[in-house]
């Protein structure tokens, strides 16, 4: 008991510590809001973090001209290099602390796809795992001050979720072949109402890809606007913007929360999906 | 005080959409709810249905941005 009153009284500094420099990062994130804004004046537009601009200037943008989507998505891959290929470099028995994170990150992916998808579906581990870890870190950057959410984008998110319909859709005809339909034909139903539920059950696999892909961009379109709508209020206050920057750190907090749980989502409803596509009989 | 009454519709017509979003709140909340009301009967197999709730959660929540993608296109593509 005492030993544990000692532990609490050494973690309250760091714990405070900790608390100050996750204040000061929001308050950063406010100001790069701020005078992120290419309108003079503390008129607030919430919108206007999301828009695409070409990095070096100039107006047009083609597909392959440098913008600042390309280049936190770019920063968000070499994040990801950094943490699993650098940082399991050494291969170690006891593992560094970048190592262990890596291997949790590892494991709890494989986990998620073999409790989900079944022992068949860890072949398509590989895809699971990269699509997670790629919106996990652009989710986590967006968040850094002044950065810019790639994810909070459709276009983004609707390209990750059709290739995600499409492959999904394809293994499950090549795998299953006819039997496939079984997926829209309920055997568990009364015969009766059979036809209506594979409507519905049609409807809803093809509504798919668009509620998959919307519910990651609205969530951090909606997490990063509420920030901005707050950051607004601080801007109007001045310097004693007090309840405005701690309604920005406790939204801040939310929005690190979401962030992990939209990549968890995006990626638990994958190997739904897959499962569908591997086992289509109810 | 400008603009016609097509942008006025469209207003009020993304508002009224944005309103389907709370039955996607009380769906999640029902399913949340349900799981701790489990979890705390039975907690040695929560751990397990963790990603089963999760997944409710999505389909819950699906349904709600249907009516936020309404409301996303009649302000920005109608």
């Amino acid at each position: 008991m005492a030993d544990q009153a000692t532990e609490t009284a050494k973690a309250k500094p760091k714990s405070v510590l900790g608390l100050a420099i996750f204040a000061l990062v929001a308050l950063l994130f406010v100001v790069g809001l701020v005078t992120d804004s290419p309108l003079e004046g503390l008129q607030i537009h919430p919108m206007d973090q999301f828009i695409v601009t070409p990095l070096f200037g100039g107006e047009h943008i083609n597909f392959y001209t440098p913008t600042n989507v390309t280049l936190w998505m770019a920063l968000s891959v070499l994040g990801i290099i950094a943490l699993l290929v650098l940082g399991t470099r050494g291969r170690a028995i006891v593992p560094s602390r970048i190592q262990s994170i890596a291997e949790l990150m590892y494991g709890f992916v494989y986990k998620m796809v073999e409790d989900v998808a079944g022992k068949d579906g860890l072949k398509y581990f590989p895809y699971i795992m990269t699509l997670f870890v790629f919106i996990l870190f652009a989710n986590f950057l967006g968040l850094l001050p002044m950065a810019f959410t790639t994810t909070s984008h459709i276009a983004v998110t609707a390209l990750m979720a059709m290739a995600v319909f499409i492959t999904v859709t394809i293994i499950g005809v090549v795998k299953n072949g006819f039997t496939f339909l079984e997926l829209f034909w309920i055997k568990a139903a009364p015969l009766a109402l059979r036809p209506l539920l594979a409507l519905i059950e049609v409807i809803s696999y093809f509504v798919r890809p668009v509620s998959h892909s919307i519910r990651l961009a609205g969530n951090m379109m909606a997490g990063h606007a509420v920030i901005k709508v707050f950051a607004g209020f601080a801007g109007v206050m001045g310097i004693g913007a007090i309840a405005p920057v701690l309604a920005i750190t406790a939204v801040y907090a939310l929005e690190i929360l979401v962030s992990f749980i939209q990549a968890y989502v995006f990626a638990i409803l994958t190997c739904v999906y897959l499962k569908d596509a591997l086992h289509p009989a109810h | 005080m400008e603009g016609d009454i097509v942008e006025m519709g469209k207003f009020i017509g993304a508002g009224m959409a944005c309103t389907g979003m709370g039955g996607a709140a009380v769906g999640v909340g029902h399913v949340v709810g349900n799981y701790i009301a489990g979890a705390l009967r039975n907690p040695s197999a929560a751990a397990g249905q963790t990603a089963t709730m999760f997944i409710g959660i999505a389909f819950a929540e699906a349904l709600g941005i249907f009516s936020f993608l309404v409301a996303l296109l009649l302000m920005f593509a109608v």
